[in-house]
């Protein structure tokens, strides 16, 4: 967030976007999940998670009917992908939330850049917290999360994957 | 359109087009994947490249200056214009040929995106940025699956050794260098396909050796489907992604 001096309008803007859930995940706000990059007066600058990430759209869209609902009709939605989205854009609220809905949070900030097949990182057990889980498969049911299994209570469950 | 925008539109193109056609190829194993994770895999990797297409066709477009959007390019050209490189043409064949066409893709596709991630064109070094933290997950899915069958059962390695064998030869193409990318090189957009084979191959070199299977050997090849020659494998392709928009034009829903 680069503006650090926000109007009172851009404060309302921001508690406005902060009932816009994400589509796919529906108990982090696209506030918590650092899709909402900017608020100015006129504008509210949104950016995609991944490129083909088919709830773009919808979020776009939610985020205009919020606008419209709260009386900012005159706020525009841009999107910017540069910089690209990044799980550190993830607020402390938005890994809380992540947890409790039974989905591990990102473990390590970015990616590291150096090594095509890195280490894989170690992921606890949102249910249980136990260290012993294994990784099932890098693609879980949507593009942003990997399928892990709990050693300890068996459970299988969401990772959201560091990019 | 200049030399150097006709270089930049055919570039886009290249690499719009590759992403398109092997998310294509990808999407037809929706349903038919040995396992259900492996489904999602697939899919998942497919829905990236699709997202990377928009991007890239968008820009050609935007390049060319016709009024052409993405799906007019995806939808409303044939064969010979498509210049996606003949790689990501081939059939899907079994899980083995897949897998060996895709992991020699990503690997290709992460290092030109690293060199693209520093291009003097704002547009596709913003895009390198983004698609490269999404292609790094493919290149470790189709990394672990060529270990993962090749240094399996027998029956395994053997079909993993065999695609490693049949799909070895559109590599080539890959680092082909052609008059355009020249053009794109004394620009500073991109580097010379040329100058990733060294990567690509330690990269290769290395998976391959954990996966106990052997290397094949390098062939001479020309650009092919850079240059708008394809096999007969992608007019089928087409025929069935284009059929909606070719049948009713600019249907939409």
């Amino acid at each position: 967030m680069v503006e650090l001096r926000q109007t009172s309008k851009q404060d309302a803007i921001w508690a406005t976007l902060q009932s816009v859930m994400d589509p796919e995940i529906p108990i982090v706000s696209v506030c918590d999940l650092g899709i909402v990059r900017d608020v100015y007066d006129d504008k509210v600058v949104i950016t995609p998670t991944y490129s083909g990430c088919p709830a773009t759209e919808v979020i776009g869209m939610d985020i205009r009917l919020a606008l419209d609902k709260a009386g900012f009709d005159e706020v525009a939605v841009t999107t910017s992908t540069s910089p690209p989205w990044t799980t550190d854009w993830i607020t402390k609220l938005g890994r809380e939330k992540l947890t409790e809905a039974g989905i591990a949070p990102p473990v390590k900030s970015s990616q590291s850049k150096t090594t095509l097949f890195a280490d894989k990182p170690v992921v606890s057990c949102p249910i249980c917290k136990s260290d012993d889980t294994i990784l099932v498969s890098q693609f879980g049911s949507t593009a942003c999360k990997a399928l892990y299994k709990c050693g300890t209570c068996l459970e299988p469950f969401d990772y959201f994957k560091c990019i | 359109m200049s030399n150097s925008s006709d270089a930049l539109f055919n570039f886009c193109l290249r690499l719009g087009d590759s992403n398109l056609v092997l998310g294509h190829r990808l999407s037809e194993w929706c349903g038919h994947s040995p396992i259900l994770e492996e489904d999602m895999a697939l899919m998942n990797v497919a829905l990236d490249l699709l997202g990377q297409t928009r991007v890239l066709l968008t820009y050609a477009g935007e390049i060319e200056g016709k009024g052409r959007d993405e799906d007019k390019l995806a939808y409303h050209r044939d064969a010979f214009d498509f210049r996606n490189v003949q790689l990501v043409e081939n059939p899907n064949g079994d899980f083995a040929q897949t897998i060996a066409r895709q992991f020699y893709f990503d690997i290709y596709h992460y290092l030109l995106l690293e060199k693209l991630s520093v291009s003097s064109d704002q547009t596709l070094s913003d895009h390198a940025n983004k698609a490269l933290k999404e292609v790094r997950y493919h290149c470790q899915h189709s990394g672990e699956w060529v270990v993962r069958l090749g240094d399996g059962t027998d029956e395994s390695h053997e079909r993993m050794q065999t695609a490693i064998n049949d799909v070895w030869r559109f590599t080539g193409e890959l680092f082909t260098d052609t008059e355009e990318d020249e053009v794109l090189a004394a620009s500073g957009v991109v580097a010379l396909p040329s100058s990733l084979k060294h990567a690509w191959d330690q990269q290769v070199s290395a998976v391959l050796n954990e996966a106990t299977l052997e290397r094949p050997l390098d062939v001479p090849v020309p650009a092919m489907g850079k240059a708008g020659a394809h096999s007969e494998h992608l007019g089928y392709l087409l025929a069935e992604m284009q059929y909606l928009q070719r049948s009713y034009p600019d249907a939409s829903w």
